[in-house]
């Protein structure tokens, strides 16, 4: 009975865990793309003219 | 957020060091070749009647010289972390060991994934270069990359048969369907000032894929500590 207590507690913290991990490399994937996203697409004039040589340097569509 | 905090120093330590290596790199390569296509635009465009689209207020933008560089540098930088907080939570989610070496390989993946296969159909452009309109084209480079990145998955991160043969096709499928096609119109810009931006760019971005994959993996292994 102890012995299956702690299989089910354990269990239960291992997936806590995995669904943790994965929401922190979602998180992190999520705000990557975001960072490129803007560096590489935004419309905003300002922020396409700064990052200009950039985004043709990377073949990124640009004009 | 052990785990989050992995990945934000592996990312910043190797998006930093991949983007000042890359923004040395395009100093000597592909930013002379942009100030070269921009006197071509210019040219074509002083030729034009009056009413063009960069007429009223101009937006602000970065003088030529230091300032244009630095932005360069600043926009680098924010690519490469950007990309490296990709590729590692990318090693996360995989959740096996990774070396500079599985690194490397994974940054050759997005190499082909955001540099060769929207490359194919979205060549490198200069400024002064005829292009449509600029909406579809990148819908375009997104959807090809996003294809490309889960059909090299299925084909090397699935043991299966019909994972292959649907990775295979999902990195073919946005060539079959075909890239905005470029305005029939003649460039400003001669074809072989085009040709030398297009091999320098392939070789730019293959080199920053190379840095940034080695170094993630080897910042990722190293502030693995226990948790690794």
């Amino acid at each position: 009975m102890a012995a299956h207590q702690v299989t089910i507690a354990s269990t239960a913290a291992g997936t806590t865990s995995r669904a943790s991990v994965l929401l922190q490399a979602f998180i992190a994937m999520g705000l990557g793309l975001f960072i490129v996203g803007m560096v590489g697409f935004s419309h905003i004039e300002v922020v396409h003219n700064a990052a200009h040589d950039t985004r043709h340097s990377n073949a990124f569509p640009c004009h | 957020m052990d785990i989050l905090r992995r990945i934000l120093a592996t990312a910043l330590a190797a998006g930093i060091l991949a983007g000042l290596a890359i923004t040395v790199f395009q100093h000597f390569s592909t930013a002379p070749l942009i100030l070269n296509g921009e006197v071509y635009e210019e040219q074509a465009a002083a030729s034009m009647p009056a009413t063009h689209d960069h007429e009223g207020v101009a937006a602000w933008e970065p003088r030529n010289g230091f300032e244009r560089t630095a932005y360069s540098f600043l926009a680098n930088l924010l690519t490469g972390v950007g990309f490296a907080l990709v590729l590692t939570s990318l090693y996360v989610l995989r959740g096996r060991p990774v070396t500079w070496r599985e690194g490397l390989l994974w940054g050759l993946a997005g190499f082909v994934v955001v540099a060769l296969a929207p490359g194919l159909g979205l060549p490198p452009e200069l400024p002064g270069m005829p292009a449509s309109a600029l909406g579809p084209r990148q819908t375009w480079w997104v959807a090809t990359a996003l294809l490309t990145a889960i059909g090299l998955a299925l084909v090397f991160l699935r043991r299966d048969l019909w994972a292959v043969v649907l990775g295979v096709a999902l990195i073919v499928a946005p060539h079959l369907w075909g890239a905005p096609p470029p305005m029939d119109e003649p460039s400003t810009v001669p074809a072989s000032l085009e040709h030398s931006f297009i091999v320098a760019v392939t070789i730019s971005t293959f080199l920053f894929w190379v840095v940034l994959g080695a170094l993630s993996g080897a910042f990722y292994r190293r502030f693995g500590g226990s948790a690794a």
